[in-house]
């Protein structure tokens, strides 16, 4: 679990963490899955810093020929208000991957401290944040989601609030698992032995050996949150003004892009959404096999009298 | 059976929860939009209704928030979840529209939920095969591809490019309804695009948990027993590995049945299909409150109840949980 503690100091044991740092860098680069979720996000992250290189055309003017099919002025055509799709779906990449990335540091951060204060603290308040926990899991989130974003002027701002509202239980449980296995270690003995007080022990000493586990939670957060809010969307819960690709998808299917015979408009941006979640996912599941072994793929350990199954 | 019992009791809690969620939103979300919407009411909607709503929402009310509080919990003990926006009761507008989803989105839930398990067993018991190698990652990527793209992509190519399935709704517009064979078959027709896309998407939310589970419980020691004992290898594999591998997967199947069910509004509504998902889209877009709200605590209640039946399941399998 050590392998990704970053705290990098000047210490004796620098030699150490960097084979340990190395071996995880080789670990990464030798997974197929981790090298491909990560080459989706890089691209991703340029085109969202920089929209302008990549697609030249003004994404909201509505100056081209209406509904037009792809060709090589608009490679995904036009809008039925005569927008370039490629423009709007490039443009619109920045809004949704910020909405994601901080829904899931929030919802992350929440589930951190529900979870760990749980399990560290123990006792009525483990027991009250415990139910409460179970609660928000069992809640339906989209139903929820729809009821919330009825209430609030729809946008971005919105989106991040009732999603981080809705999406932070189940990592909760999983930290405050990994909390509880924690917590009758030496070092947290020692610390409370110093006098430290519970604030500075949940923060300081018990999170940072959770790094793994948070960075997963931020990743297998990240894959359901580009789908809720491309979803939310869809519906008619956004601002269909804001540039997003839940936006398009929704505008797409009010024209019945579709069967008026542009496809594009409404399946590059599903198409999107679909491999930015992704991305994310194969990153979270090569983390997953690099962290336990025991899921990684066997390729000559098989069982005797197996062999049937290869032929 | 304190097992049932206390799943019994987070059963409550969370329906009171949602409950409570309901009477608690109107009232801190900024904005009057619960004021707003209740004005609309006002013609429409009897006295003694519109009464119950303004309790509800915290509109127009001149008695204490506890007082309030308990009138509404009394209203929805008692069935009455306020009326729709054309004074209809919410509750049997959920139920006109319930037969639909509960045919299309209960066939297909289970449907999934074996064929994800399944594939996850199959795989685990040949680890490290052609087929573990191939078809637990391909449904877990589908599973992180929303839904809705999956049923976009297929209304494409087999609704608008093939024509060979109808592109929305749950039956031909001029088909009357009747247990003939004719209209079943179309009935099914229209199901097959929707009830695919969900299917597609959900197996593979149960195949990993599945196959991991069943990697570490072949190598238990009473697997080997009866091995050695020289059983069948599928009964080997179902009764001693399987059995116990799918504990873990039923309570995820609880934990996933909420996000299915999200799943199913999009999809009923991409495909125009009349149930409770389609509802719930034309109230948002009516902006009405009462049925959204109704429709909240539905889902809630559909969620608990495929809790419940998860729960029931993992007692019948697991003897320790019917003792403890």
């Amino acid at each position: 679990m050590a392998v990704v503690d970053t705290a990098l100091t000047e210490t004796p044991a620098q030699g150490a963490t960097d084979v340990s740092q190395g071996r995880f860098l080789r670990a990464v680069l030798r997974n197929r899955k981790a090298v491909l979720g990560a080459l989706i996000l890089l691209l991703m992250a340029f085109v969202a810093a920089f929209p302008g290189v990549v697609a030249t055309r003004s994404p909201q003017a509505a100056i081209y020929g209406q509904n037009s099919l792809p060709s090589s002025a608009h490679p995904l055509g036009t809008t039925s208000l005569g927008q370039d799709v490629f423009s709007q779906l490039v443009w619109g990449t920045r809004l949704t991957l910020i909405v994601t990335l901080i829904v899931s540091a929030v919802a992350t951060a929440m589930s951190m401290i529900v979870g760990v204060t749980a399990a560290y603290l123990g006792g009525v308040t483990d027991r009250v944040l415990t139910v409460i926990t179970d609660v928000f899991l069992i809640l339906p989130v989209l139903p929820l989601l729809i009821l919330l974003a009825a209430y609030l002027p729809p946008g971005a701002t919105s989106l991040i609030i009732v999603l981080c509202i809705t999406s932070w239980a189940f990592q909760a449980r999983q930290l405050r698992s990994q909390g509880l296995t924690v917590r009758s270690r030496d070092f947290l003995l020692a610390a409370r032995a110093r006098g430290e007080r519970s604030l500075y022990i949940i923060l300081v000493e018990i999170v940072p050996t959770m790094t793994s586990l948070l960075v997963a939670s931020f990743l297998s957060l990240a894959v359901y949150v580009v789908g809720f809010a491309a979803t939310l969307q869809f519906l008619g819960l956004g601002n269909s003004s804001e540039l997003m690709w839940g936006t398009m998808l929704y505008n797409a299917q009010q024209a019945s892009a579709l069967e008026a015979g542009n496809p594009w408009w409404a399946l590059a941006p599903g198409a999107a959404v679909a491999l930015l979640g992704t991305g994310f996912a194969l990153l979270n599941y090569a983390f997953d096999e690099i962290g336990n072994p025991a899921l990684r793929p066997v390729r000559r350990r098989r069982r005797r009298g197996r062999d049937r199954a290869a032929a | 059976m304190r097992y049932l019992a206390r799943r019994l009791g987070l059963f409550l809690v969370t329906l009171w929860a949602a409950l409570t969620v309901n009477f608690i939103i109107p009232r801190v979300m900024p904005g009057n939009e619960a004021q707003a919407v209740l004005a609309t009411f006002r013609g429409t909607v009897n006295p003694a209704a519109l009464h119950a709503l303004e309790i509800q929402f915290g509109t127009n009310v001149h008695q204490g928030v506890i007082a309030s509080y308990f009138e509404y919990l009394g209203n929805c003990l008692t069935g009455h979840f306020g009326v729709t926006a054309q004074n209809v009761p919410v509750i049997n507008e959920i139920a006109s529209k319930l037969p639909w989803t509960l045919g299309l989105v209960g066939v297909t839930t289970v449907l999934a939920f074996v064929i994800g398990t399944l594939a996850g067993a199959v795989s685990a018991w040949r680890r490290g095969g052609r087929f573990d190698g191939l078809v637990p990652p391909s449904l877990f990527i589908l599973s992180t591809v929303p839904v809705f793209f999956v049923g976009l992509l297929l209304i494409y190519v087999f609704a608008v490019k093939l024509n060979w399935l109808p592109l929305q709704g749950n039956y031909d517009i001029g088909a009357t309804p009747s247990f003939s064979a004719s209209f079943i078959g179309d009935v099914l027709k229209h199901a097959i695009l929707p009830g695919v896309s969900l299917v597609v998407v959900t197996a593979g939310l149960w195949v990993y948990s599945m196959r991991n589970n069943m990697v570490t419980t072949i190598s238990e020691d009473y697997v080997k027993m009866a091995r050695a004992k020289g059983l069948p290898e599928r009964q080997v594999m179902s009764g001693y590995a399987g059995r116990n591998a799918v504990l873990p997967n039923l309570t995820g199947f609880a934990m996933q049945i909420g996000y299915v069910l999200g799943g199913s509004i999009a999809i009923e509504y991409l495909f125009s299909y009349p149930g409770l998902g389609y509802l719930f889209y034309t109230s948002t877009t009516d902006h009405d409150l009462p049925l959204m709200q109704g429709l909240f605590l539905f889902y809630t209640l559909a969620v608990l109840v495929c809790v419940l039946i998860a729960d029931l399941f993992t007692a019948v399998l697991d003897p320790r949980m019917r003792e403890a």
